[in-house]
C-alpha cells in the first residue's frame, strides 16, 4: 500500500484541535507550554464547552495564550489571575473558568491570590506550569527553583541560606479544605501527556460539581532558561525536577491521597 | 493484525525541537538538513516503519503533526 493511499480523511487518527487557532506559537522550540495549550484545547473540544469557557491568562511566557486558544479570554495583572477568575465565575456561574499560570506568576507574586482563592474554594480550574525559572524575563530564580540550580540571579546555584528552599506550592494548596482535586503531571513523553490530559479533563468536569478548586500542576522544561536542548532539558527534568516535584495525584475528590 | 501509518508534518510551523524523534518507537522521524521559512531544521520521515501510534503528534508542542492509520 502506498503512502498516498493512507493519507485520507477517513484514516485520520490525530490532528491539531480546532479550538487552537492557526497562529504560530511564540514559545521556544520544545517548550511545554505548547503541549499544555494543546491539551487544554483538546479537553475543551471533547467536552463541547468552547462557547462557555473563559480563560484568564497570566503575566509570563503564556501572557499571549489568548492568541492560541479560541475561547473567551481575560488578561490579569501579574499574579492576580485567581482573583479575576473568582469574579468571572461568580458573575457567570454557568461558564467554565480556568486560569493558566506559570510559577513566577502563581507561586511568587500571586501567592496571596492563589492561596486565598483556594481557601475560599472558588469553583474554578487552575493550571500551573512549573518550570522552576522565570522564563520570559531571561531565566531568573523563581521560588520553585531547585537547590543548587544555576539561574541568571543565582549564578553559583541556589543557596538555601540565602534564597530559601524550593516552594512546593501544590502540596501546600492540597492541605486547604477549599481544593477538591490537586494533581501534578508532566508533558514530556506520550504516556505523561495522556495522563495530563485525563487530569485536565477531570479538572474541567469538576466545575459542574461545585466542590472547590481543581488544581493541575504541569512540571515543564524551560530549555532556553536552562541552557539546554529540548531533549536534554526533558532528561534533566526527569532526573532533577521529579525527585523534588513527584508526579501523581495529591488530592482526589476532596481526600488527600495517602502515599 | 498490523497497522500502517503515515504522518503529515506542517513544515512551516515546525520548530525542529526534536521531541518527536525521542517519542517515535519506530525511529521514522529525523531532522532535515534543510530549513523552513523561519530557519528551523524541520522534521521529516525517513522510512516506512510508521505504525500510526500518534506518539509524535501528542508530544509535539506546536501541533504540527497529523496522523493517518490503516489496518493491513
Amino acid at each position: 500500500m502506498s503512502n498516498l493511499d493512507i493519507v485520507k480523511p477517513e484514516n485520520l487518527v490525530y490532528q491539531k484541535s480546532k479550538v487552537l487557532t492557526e497562529n504560530v506559537m511564540h514559545y521556544c522550540p520544545g517548550c511545554g507550554h505548547g503541549t499544555a495549550h494543546r491539551l487544554v484545547a483538546e479537553v475543551i473540544e471533547e467536552l463541547g464547552i468552547q462557547d462557555k469557557t473563559v480563560g484568564v491568562s497570566p503575566v509570563g511566557c503564556s501572557v499571549l495564550a489568548y492568541n492560541y486558544l479560541d475561547v473567551d479570554f481575560q488578561e490579569a495583572a501579574h499574579g492576580r489571575a485567581p482573583a479575576v477568575a473568582t469574579a468571572i465565575k461568580r458573575l457567570n456561574p454557568d461558564c467554565y473558568v480556568f486560569t493558566y499560570q506559570g510559577d513566577g506568576d502563581l507561586a511568587a507574586i500571586g501567592t496571596a491570590e492563589t492561596i486565598h482563592a483556594c481557601n475560599r474554594g472558588e469553583n474554578i480550574t487552575m493550571i500551573f506550569i512549573n518550570n522552576a525559572i522565570y522564563g520570559m524575563t531571561g531565566g531568573q530564580m523563581a521560588p520553585t527553583t531547585l537547590l543548587g540550580m544555576k539561574t541568571a540571579t543565582t549564578p553559583y546555584g541556589r543557596d538555601q541560606k540565602l534564597n530559601g528552599w524550593p516552594f512546593q506550592v501544590t502540596e501546600l494548596l492540597a492541605q486547604l479544605p477549599g481544593t477538591y482535586y490537586v494533581t501534578r503531571q508532566s508533558v514530556h513523553t506520550p504516556a505523561n501527556v495522556r495522563k495530563a490530559k485525563a487530569a485536565l479533563k477531570k479538572a474541567f468536569e469538576n466545575q459542574k460539581l461545585e466542590k472547590g478548586v481543581s488544581f493541575v500542576e504541569i512540571v515543564s522544561s524551560c530549555n532556553s532558561g536552562w541552557k539546554m536542548t529540548p531533549v536534554q532539558a526533558n532528561k534533566w527534568m526527569e532526573e532533577n525536577m521529579f525527585p523534588k516535584y513527584p508526579l501523581g495525584d495529591i488530592k482526589v475528590d476532596g481526600e488527600l491521597v495517602k502515599k | 493484525m498490523a497497522f500502517k501509518g503515515q504522518i503529515v508534518i506542517d513544515i512551516e510551523r515546525c520548530k525542529g525541537c526534536g521531541v518527536c524523534l525521542e517519542a517515535c518507537p519506530m525511529h521514522c522521524i529525523e531532522l532535515s538538513k534543510n530549513v523552513n521559512g523561519k530557519g528551523y531544521n524541520y522534521t521529516h520521515t525517513v522510512n516506512d516503519n510508521c505504525i500510526g501510534c500518534a506518539s509524535c503528534a501528542i508530544v509535539c508542542p506546536d501541533g504540527v503533526i497529523s496522523v493517518y492509520k490503516v489496518k493491513c
